[in-house]
């Protein structure tokens, strides 16, 4: 690999495990004789903490009560700076854990769930039946759900305790959680940063280790984005893939819940949980769900060349004006090692991507603009009186709605009326297909394709709150991944210099339709072979 | 402002608002429900009213031509909404089937009721439309508080039906005729709740029972010439959607409700008139009068050089003025920034599904007049036959027991017609079977009982049930028949009477009659009378 970032990468070597040759990689075909098993490595390759807490309720090691405690007590300590969640039910999460440990204790480990004792933190827009569900928006303080999303369901039906309610930008129309109605997150990498978004609350909340995974959702890059951000793993379901039911709509046709995990094994499990169709939404999909986590290969059973026969595409616009050097080289390194893994790593080219995020704004405006018109004060949420029905809706909306959102309204009422409609939103749509059709050429061309999350690493608070087109900008790497209703992975690959002990960068993998399972695979190879990293954010290591 | 319109039904409310979740009402008193005899009974009265205003209408119309085109909304009768598993049922405690998809709660998702698309199919087919084996949903975006989401779900550019027409035949009092109106297109939507405003006009509250219930939107070509061809059209569309079960069709209950739009202009004149919208007719009476109305103001103010005070407007129909008053001017067209509903997918029915459809058709108002009509009845008696289902099907019921067709129409139309409209009933709550009106018809027929017998029969039938047999047994019916007996009975009667059979003698020979009522009386009714007649003349004859 070429060696121009070895200054760099030396500014970063306090975050480096001790490695005899100080190389960035460790040699494939060293891996199995690799000190894989002592305790400073494994904690490097990313361990499955959903794995670990089922094999402490195996063994009896600990309690679901007292998993429950160390979680709740890290939140405590941390939520102050971090700042995740909007919403924290830590004695509902208590009560359930001894409600698990009871059923344990009387049916064994197989009468509860796969994900018993797993404290998932769950982003704003997803209802929850017995929490405030807000979306981040005043417009809906104290607004409490009269059922679960689907994907919730799912969660605590497989036994896992959701542990609160993380914050976002309002209603996921933001990259930096800024955009929230109530409060501002902070990075747990740096606090005087954003965790990216709007996810963002999801993001820091599992960085922080608050929680074991969570939910968020994902409508131009909004979980992969604070993925990258926050140095944790993130996953972009295909659209479809995982209902939307109770999802509070942003665009519909690019909104995807998906997840964040410290590890790709955890990830992968929750995906498993959540994915599938669903009768209460017509455009999730009954493509076969599979046991995504069974798929994947521990450490010390691969192969040499574990990725070889692979094609990987790297996408060429991603990597050009705009983008930070720091990212650049740190999505090269990371080729390289998926190179040295046996894949083959091309450039390609996508002729219409610098098309997708004109494409994307207007059309998630235009949805926005229609999807949010139910908060109008009437059935519930803020309501400001009027002395006719314009005052109410104007003023229930004016009160209630943040500045961000009303502008996307506008430029989405703009973009549907009469006699702009072809100009804009037919137009959008037009390059939607575009983007489709050469991500799939790509993709028969490639197994996957590799670009960064964003252009950036996380920036500074405040930085782009009063530049909307320089947030906007941020997404280019990923809103053609919505547009083309692709799934993509994020998982962390390299740090940039910032913060006290630099700043994570994720790199994305795309794939074609439903291939999740590839998707993980690829990615669990790539954490687990990613040797000299730990994304164990600075926050923790301070106590 | 928007809260004055009159968008629901009105309805005195004593509620107080809750919890700021939402406004709910107590039980409020309900319009009667509404049955066939009840609009049996409308329709004779309307029928006066239609040719007066009719009459009226025609003479201004002189040089003067209107164009209507009509909007019609079907409530579908399925079981469950559009797009949730919420029942509905007319009348319900307001807000008492909702739920949080057609609440409009943050995160729900519309999910398609199949029964949705049959409906539209079935309607298409008889609308002889073209069926569109790909169509989409679209948001229609307005806000208002008995709208939810702030959208309906609605199809725009591509309904599933499309370029049909509608047969009909115009009653024969109106001057009768065969019109064809074409359909432009047919296309499924939600129906919105209902706001209840206070009477003090202080406060408005929100039902939402009836948000999401499915509808058809059926929109004619501008082929109306009349308030009666359209009103006619109207209630053409109603059988249609009874004969197929879709809807009840109840315009009272508003299960079928039609917005008009009517313009004028000069005979000769090839552009349209500038259109106005008439809404608030609850049956098709009024959409007759409110049309007829609307022509004579419009042709008044081309006549009086005021042609342009003839705005774009929606008028309402007041029926206790019978006038049209405007409700909003529209500032021009509303928009209402449709576009692609992202939650549902596209409608994609199988040729194979739209053949089951049409083979599983009932028979059609339209080929049931013309069968009728074939079976030489008159187009009065084909219209009453055929435009009851109900009535159309006891009718061919009767003829498939071997009755003659005209005899068994006679009977249906005359004898129980008449009960039906006495009793309030119609004609599937009586006791009466085609079987037994076929038996009935065939013992006149063979002179086992009279007529006038098999009149009185008949009411016991209706009433109480029974066959004609064990009627005619129970009471002693059958016709007496026997040359003798009648005789025996006029010699009695002639005796018996000899005061008056001296008056005969003298010339007043309208005696006969008496004479023969009281054999007739003697016989209880039975003698059968061609022969009673006979006998009695030739024995005045003999005697005088």
């Amino acid at each position: 690999m070429p060696p121009p970032l070895q200054a760099q990468r030396l500014l970063l070597s306090h975050r480096r495990l001790p490695s005899p040759h100080r190389r960035r990689f460790t040699a494939v075909s060293s891996l199995p004789s690799s000190p894989a098993k002592t305790v400073a490595a494994a904690a490097a390759h990313a361990p499955s903490s959903i794995l670990s807490i089922r094999e402490s309720l195996l063994s009896g090691e600990r309690t679901a009560a007292e998993i429950t405690a160390e979680y709740l007590s890290r939140l405590r300590r941390t939520e102050p700076s971090v700042r995740s969640f909007i919403h924290v039910a830590d004695a509902a999460a208590e009560r359930e854990a001894e409600e698990l440990d009871r059923r344990i204790a009387t049916e064994g480990l197989d009468a509860v769930g796969p994900l018993a004792g797993v404290l998932v933190g769950v982003k704003d827009n997803l209802c929850t039946a017995n929490m405030p569900s807000t979306g981040g928006s005043r417009i809906l303080d104290g607004y409490q759900p009269a059922y679960d999303a689907t994907a919730v369901r799912r969660l605590r039906e497989a036994g896992a305790i959701v542990v609160g309610k993380t914050n976002l930008d309002e209603f996921g129309m933001g990259s930096t959680t800024e955009g929230s109605g109530f409060q501002v997150t902070t990075n747990p990498w740096d606090d005087s940063r954003v965790p990216g978004g709007s996810s963002g609350g999801s993001a820091s909340a599992v960085s922080a280790r608050q929680c074991v995974v969570s939910l968020g959702s994902d409508t131009g890059g909004s979980v992969r984005q604070p993925a990258s951000f926050c140095g944790v793993v993130g996953l972009k379901p295909t659209y479809g893939r995982v209902s939307r039911f109770g999802l509070m709509a942003y665009a519909s046709s690019l909104d995807v819940v998906g997840c964040f995990g410290s590890s790709v094994v955890d990830t992968a499990t929750i995906l498993s949980v959540i994915a599938g169709h669903d009768k209460m939404d017509s455009t999730s999909s009954s493509h076969d769900v599979s046991d995504y986590k069974s798929e994947l290969v521990p450490l010390d059973l691969l192969e040499s060349k574990p990725l070889n026969g692979m094609r990987i595409g790297i996408i060429q616009e991603t990597l050009g004006e705009g983008v930070e050097t720091g990212v650049i080289s740190s999505i090269k390194d990371a080729a390289s090692h998926l190179e040295q893994l046996g894949s083959v790593v091309e450039e390609v080219s996508l002729p219409s991507f610098s098309l997708g995020l004109p494409a994307y704004y207007i059309l998630a405006s235009s949805e926005a603009s229609s999807n949010l018109s139910r908060y109008d004060g009437i059935r519930y949420g803020r309501q400001v009186s009027g002395d006719d029905l314009n005052e109410l809706y104007g003023g229930s909306r004016a009160n209630g709605l943040g500045h961000e959102v009303k502008m996307r309204i506008l430029m989405g009422t703009y973009a549907l009326s009469a006699g702009y409609y072809d100009a804009y939103y037919k137009r959008a749509q037009q390059v939607r297909t575009l983007v489709k059709k050469s991500f799939k050429e790509a993709l028969e061309r490639y197994d996957i394709l590799v670009s960064p999350a964003a252009p950036s690493a996380a920036y500074k608070i405040g930085e782009k709150i009063n530049d909307p087109l320089a947030m906007y900008a941020g997404d280019t790497m990923t809103v053609n991944v919505n547009l083309a209703g692709l799934p993509a992975l994020v998982v962390p690959c390299g740090f940039v210099e910032g913060g006290s002990a630099g700043l994570p960068v994720g790199l994305q993998m795309i794939g074609s339709p439903f291939s999740e399972g590839n998707l993980l695979r690829i990615g669990h190879i790539f954490e687990q072979t990613l040797q000299n990293y730990s994304f164990v954010p600075p926050l923790l290591a301070e106590s | 402002m928007a809260l004055t319109l009159l968008r629901g039904m009105r309805t005195p409310v004593v509620a107080r608002r809750n919890a700021g979740l939402f406004f709910t009402t107590l039980q409020t008193p309900l319009l009667s429900r509404f049955t066939t005899r009840a609009e049996s009974a409308r329709a004779a009265a309307h029928k006066s009213i239609q040719l007066a205003t009719k009459e009226a209408a025609e003479q201004k119309t002189q040089s003067f031509e209107a164009v209507i085109g009509i909007e019609t909304h079907v409530q579908l009768s399925t079981v469950t909404k559009a797009f949730c598993s919420c029942p509905y049922s007319y009348g319900s405690q307001p807000n008492s089937t909702v739920c949080p998809t057609c609440m409009g709660h943050p995160g729900t998702l519309p999910v398609l009721n199949a029964k949705v698309v049959e409906c539209a199919v079935k309607l298409g087919l008889a609308l002889n439309c073209e069926i569109a084996t790909t169509s989409k949903f679209d948001r229609k975006q307005y806000f208002y508080p008995d709208l939810p989401k702030g959208y309906q779900i609605s199809q725009f550019d591509i309904p599933i039906a499309k370029e049909g027409y509608l047969d009909l035949d115009l009653p024969v009092e109106f001057g009768g005729g065969h019109r064809r109106f074409g359909v432009t297109r047919v296309h499924m939507e939600e129906d919105a709740g209902k706001l209840l405003h206070s009477e003090s006009g202080s406060y408005s509250q929100v039902d939402l029972n009836r948000a999401g219930v499915p509808l058809l939107e059926i929109v004619s070509e501008p082929d109306m010439r009349t308030g009666i061809e359209a009103a006619e059209y109207g209630a053409e569309l109603q059988r249609l959607v009874r004969y197929l079960g879709v809807s009840n069709g109840n315009m009272q209950e508003g299960s079928l409700r039609c917005d008009v739009n009517v313009s004028v202009r000069p005979i000769g004149q090839s552009n349209f008139g500038t259109k106005v919208e008439i809404k608030n007719m609850n049956s098709f009476s009024a959409i007759s009068r409110a049309i007829d109305y609307e022509i004579s103001r419009q042709i008044l103010l081309h006549k009086e050089g005021q042609a342009d005070q003839i705005v774009q407007e929606t008028r309402l129909w007041d029926e206790s003025s019978q006038k049209t008053f405007t409700m909003r001017k529209k500032e021009g067209l509303a928009d209402y920034r449709y576009f692609p509903e992202p939650d549902l997918p596209e409608v994609v029915l199988t040729s194979e599904y739209i053949d089951e459809i049409q083979n599983s058709m009932p028979e059609l108002p339209e080929a049931k007049r013309r069968r009728f009509e074939n079976m030489g009845l008159s187009m009065q008696d084909v219209l009453f036959l055929a435009n009851d289902d109900n009535v159309a099907r006891f009718f061919d019921s009767t003829l498939e027991h071997g009755a003659d067709a005209k005899l068994a129409a006679n009977w249906i139309m005359g004898d129980i017609a008449a009960y039906l409209k006495n009793e309030k009933l119609s004609i599937d709550e009586i006791k009466l079977t085609p079987l037994e009106l076929s038996e009935l018809i065939a013992s006149i027929k063979n002179g086992t009982i009279s007529g006038k017998i098999g009149k009185e029969i008949l009411i016991e039938l209706i009433a109480k049930g029974g066959t004609v047999k064990s009627v005619i047994e129970e009471k002693d019916l059958v016709q007496i028949a026997d040359p003798a007996a009648i005789e025996a009975m006029v010699d009695q009667v002639l005796a018996d009477n000899p005061k008056q059979l001296e008056q005969y003698r003298s010339g007043k020979t309208k005696l006969q009659g008496f004479f023969a009522g009281q054999v007739m009386k003697a016989s209880k009714g039975k003698a059968n009378p061609v022969l009673l007649n006979k006998i009695l003349g030739e024995k005045l004859k003999a005697n005088s």
